[in-house]
C-alpha cells in the first residue's frame, strides 16, 4: 500500500498538524515504507484472536466520588500562552 | 568518588569521609567538564546544593535512606515542579511543570539529590537521541557514535560518571537499548510496576519508567525507591514491592535459560553474537541450563508496534494544541491555524511522522486493517512469551543487533532506525520486565545482554544480573577520558 502526497496532506489536516510543503514528499515516502512493513501482519491469520489493548487485561479501578485534588487553576494558568480572568484565550471562533 | 557504588557512597557519607555537598559539587564539576557530551538539558545546580545540604542534615540525624545525599538525574520526561520539563521538544521549551511526577516525588522523599534533567529523543520517539530539540548526545565510548535512545542522556551520563544513577523510560527499548550501547545496567520493569503519573505520555499501554545505573546492585536500590502502587496512575498495579537488595544473593544453579532462535538469526552482527554467546556460557558455568526455544510471532513485533505506538501517540499528543501550555505560534489567524501552526512549528520530524502514521491507522476505513490487526498480533506475541516462560525461567538474547552506530548514520532512513529495536519492542507489547546487562565489547564499543522474565519478577532479573556481575567486571569499565 502506498500513499500519495494528497493522502499525506489529508492526514496532516485530520491531525491539525502543519507540515512544510517541501517535506510532503519525504513523509509520503516514509509513511509508505512503514505501511509496506505492516503488510507482513496481513500474512498471519488472526481469525478468532482477541485484540489485546493492554498488557495487564485489567479493568479500570474505581474510587469513591470525593474531591481529592486542590484547586490548581492559578498554577496551571501561570504557564498558559494567553489567559484572562481565569479563561484560556484563543482566536475568535464565533463572530 | 565518581566510581563508587551507592552503598560505598552511602557509607562514606555516614562515616564523614565526604559530605553530600562535596559529592554533589564533584559531580556538578564533572558535568561542566564534559558538557560536550550534551547529556543534560538543564543542570539544577542551586537546587542540587540545597538538597545536598538537607541530605547532610538527614544523615547527621540518623534519618537517612541509602539514596539520601546520592546524586542522581532525571530523564526530562518526568515533570519536576518549578523546573523546566521539555521532553526533548521545542513544544515544551517554555514549560515549567506545575507538579512533580510520582517518581520524582519518591526520589525527593528519600533525599536523593537531583543534579538536573537529562537529554532524550523528542517525546521519547527515537533510538539514537538524535531527534532531541536540544541536539544529539555523544556516546562516551566513542564520541562520534550515538548513545542510543530515547534515554540517551541517562545512559551516557552514567557511563561518563556524570551521575551515579538515573531514571529512564522504556516504550519500545528506550532504557535497554541506550544502556546496552553505553555499557551500563538498565531495567525495564513490568508494565504497571512504576507509576506513570507525571511521566509525559508517548504510548500509554507501553510506557514504563525504570532505573538505570552502572551495576545491578545500584539498579536494585534505585528500583526500590521508584516502584510501587500509585492511585494517581490508573494502570498502576497494587502489589507489594519485594526487597530487591535482599534478593541479590541467590545462586543460579538449575536456572533454565531460553534462547529464542529468532534472536540469533539474520540481522544480528557476528561480533555481538559472539559476546552474547560468551555471556551465556558464563551463566552455564554458574549452573544454569540452556534450552533453545522458538517464538514464531516475534518477527511481527516491529510492524505491530509501529501501528500501536503511533496510534496511541497521535491521541496523547493531541493535548499539545497551543492553548493551555507549551508553544503557541505567532499571530494565529483562527483556531485551526492556531492548532496547525503551533504543532507544525514545534514538533520535530520524527514526532510528526508518528502522529501522521497513528492518525492514519486510526482513521475511518483503516482502523480494522491496521489498529485492530496490530492488537491481535500483540496478543499472539504475548502468547508466545507466555508459552515460553512456562518452559523456562528467563529468556536471554542480545539487546541490539549491532553496537552503537555513527551519529547521522541512520537519520535518513527511519525504517532502518526502527529495526535497531528489533529485540526489545516485543517485550513492551507483552508488558514484561527485562534488563540490559553489560556483557563485553565489540570493536571497543559496549554490548548488552538482554534478560527477560515473567511478570513482576524484577527481583529475579536483578539477581541474575548481579550474579553475573560478581564474576565479570564489564559493568565497572570506564570509557577512556572519563575514568
Amino acid at each position: 500500500m502506498t500513499l500519495t502526497a494528497d493522502d499525506v496532506k489529508k492526514i496532516a489536516y485530520l491531525a491539525r498538524l502543519g507540515i512544510d510543503q517541501q517535506d510532503v514528499e519525504s513523509y509520503t515516502k516514509d509513511l509508505s515504507g512503514m505501511l509496506e512493513l505492516m503488510t507482513q501482519m496481513s500474512e498471519t491469520n488472526t481469525d478468532g484472536v482477541l485484540p489485546m489493548a493492554h498488557p495487564m487485561d485489567q479493568s479500570q479501578r474505581l474510587r469513591v466520588d470525593e474531591v481529592t485534588e486542590q484547586d490548581n487553576r492559578n498554577n496551571f494558568q501561570a504557564i498558559a500562552p494567553q489567559v484572562e480572568e481565569g479563561l484560556y484565550l484563543v482566536p475568535k471562533v464565533i463572530e | 568518588m565518581h566510581n563508587k557504588s551507592i552503598k560505598e557512597l552511602a557509607s562514606g557519607l555516614r562515616s564523614g569521609e565526604f559530605s553530600s555537598v562535596e559529592l554533589t559539587q564533584a559531580f556538578l564539576a564533572r558535568i561542566k567538564q564534559h558538557q560536550s557530551l550534551n547529556c543534560f538539558i538543564s543542570v539544577t545546580e542551586d537546587l542540587a546544593l540545597q538538597a545536598a545540604k538537607l541530605a547532610d542534615h538527614r544523615i547527621a540525624t540518623g534519618n537517612a535512606d541509602l539514596l539520601t545525599g546520592i546524586p542522581i538525574a532525571q530523564k526530562d520526561i518526568f515533570c519536576t515542579q518549578g523546573i523546566k520539563t521539555t521532553c526533548g521538544s521545542k513544544m515544551l521549551d517554555n514549560f515549567i511543570a506545575p507538579y512533580n511526577a510520582t517518581v520524582v516525588e519518591k526520589l525527593n522523599d528519600v533525599g536523593a539529590v537531583m543534579l538536573g534533567k537529562l537529554n532524550m529523543d523528542e517525546f521519547a520517539m527515537g533510538s539514537s537521541n538524535e531527534t532531541s530539540y536540544y541536539g544529539v548526545v555523544r556516546n562516551p565510548w566513542q564520541t562520534d557514535s550515538v548513545p542510543g535512545g530515547s534515554s540517551g542522556g541517562s545512559a551516557a551520563a552514567i557511563a561518563a560518571r556524570l551521575s551515579v544513577c538515573a531514571t529512564g523510560t522504556d516504550t519500545g527499548g528506550s532504557i535497554r537499548q541506550p544502556a546496552a550501547l553505553c555499557g551500563i545496567t538498565g531495567l525495564k520493569p513490568t508494565y504497571g510496576r512504576v507509576s506513570r503519573y507525571g511521566m509525559i505520555a508517548y504510548a500509554s499501554s507501553l510506557d514504563q519508567g525504570g532505573p538505570m545505573a552502572r551495576s545491578a546492585e545500584d539498579t536494585a536500590i534505585l528500583m526500590q525507591a521508584m516502584a510501587g502502587f500509585d492511585p494517581k496512575d490508573s494502570s498502576s498495579v497494587d502489589m507489594p514491592v519485594p526487597d530487591y537488595q535482599a534478593g541479590l544473593g541467590v545462586d543460579l544453579k538449575g536456572l533454565t535459560i531460553g534462547l529464542p532462535k529468532e534472536f540469533f538469526g539474520d540481522g544480528l552482527s557476528g561480533n555481538v553474537a559472539a559476546v552474547i554467546e560468551k555471556a551465556i556460557q558464563e551463566y552455564q558455568k554458574m549452573g544454569a541450563v540452556v534450552k533453545e526455544v522458538s517464538m514464531p510471532n516475534l518477527k511481527l513485533a516491529i510492524p505491530a508496534y509501529y501501528v500501536i505506538a503511533p496510534a496511541e501517540c497521535s491521541a496523547n499528543l493531541s493535548r499539545f494544541d497551543g492553548v493551555r501550555f507549551g508553544y503557541r505560534c505567532e499571530n494565529p489567524q483562527d483556531l485551526t491555524d492556531l492548532y496547525t501552526r503551533s504543532r507544525g512549528e514545534a514538533f520535530g520530524k520524527e514526532v510528526k511522522r508518528r502522529i501522521l502514521m497513528g492518525t492514519y491507522a486510526l482513521s475511518a476505513g483503516y482502523y480494522d486493517a491496521y489498529y485492530i490487526k496490530a492488537q491481535k498480533i500483540r496478543r499472539l506475541i504475548s502468547e508466545d512469551f507466555k508459552k515460553t516462560l512456562a518452559e523456562v525461567d528467563v529468556i536471554m538474547g542480545p539487546v541490539t543487533p549491532s553496537t552503537a552506530f555513527g551519529i547521522g548514520e541512520k537519520m535518513g532512513n527511519p525504517i532502518e532506525m526502527y529495526l535497531s529495536d528489533i529485540y526489545t519492542i516485543a517485550i513492551n507489547l507483552a508488558g514484561l520486565p527485562a534488563m540490559s546487562i553489560p556483557a563485553g565489547f565489540a570493536e571497543g564499543k559496549p554490548v548488552g545482554l538482554q534478560v527477560i522474565g515473567n511478570y513482576f519478577t524484577e527481583d529475579r532479573l536483578l539477581n541474575i544480573a548481579h550474579q553475573y556481575q560478581q564474576v565479570t567486571d564489564w559493568h565497572q569499565r570506564s570509557p577512556k577520558g572519563f575514568e
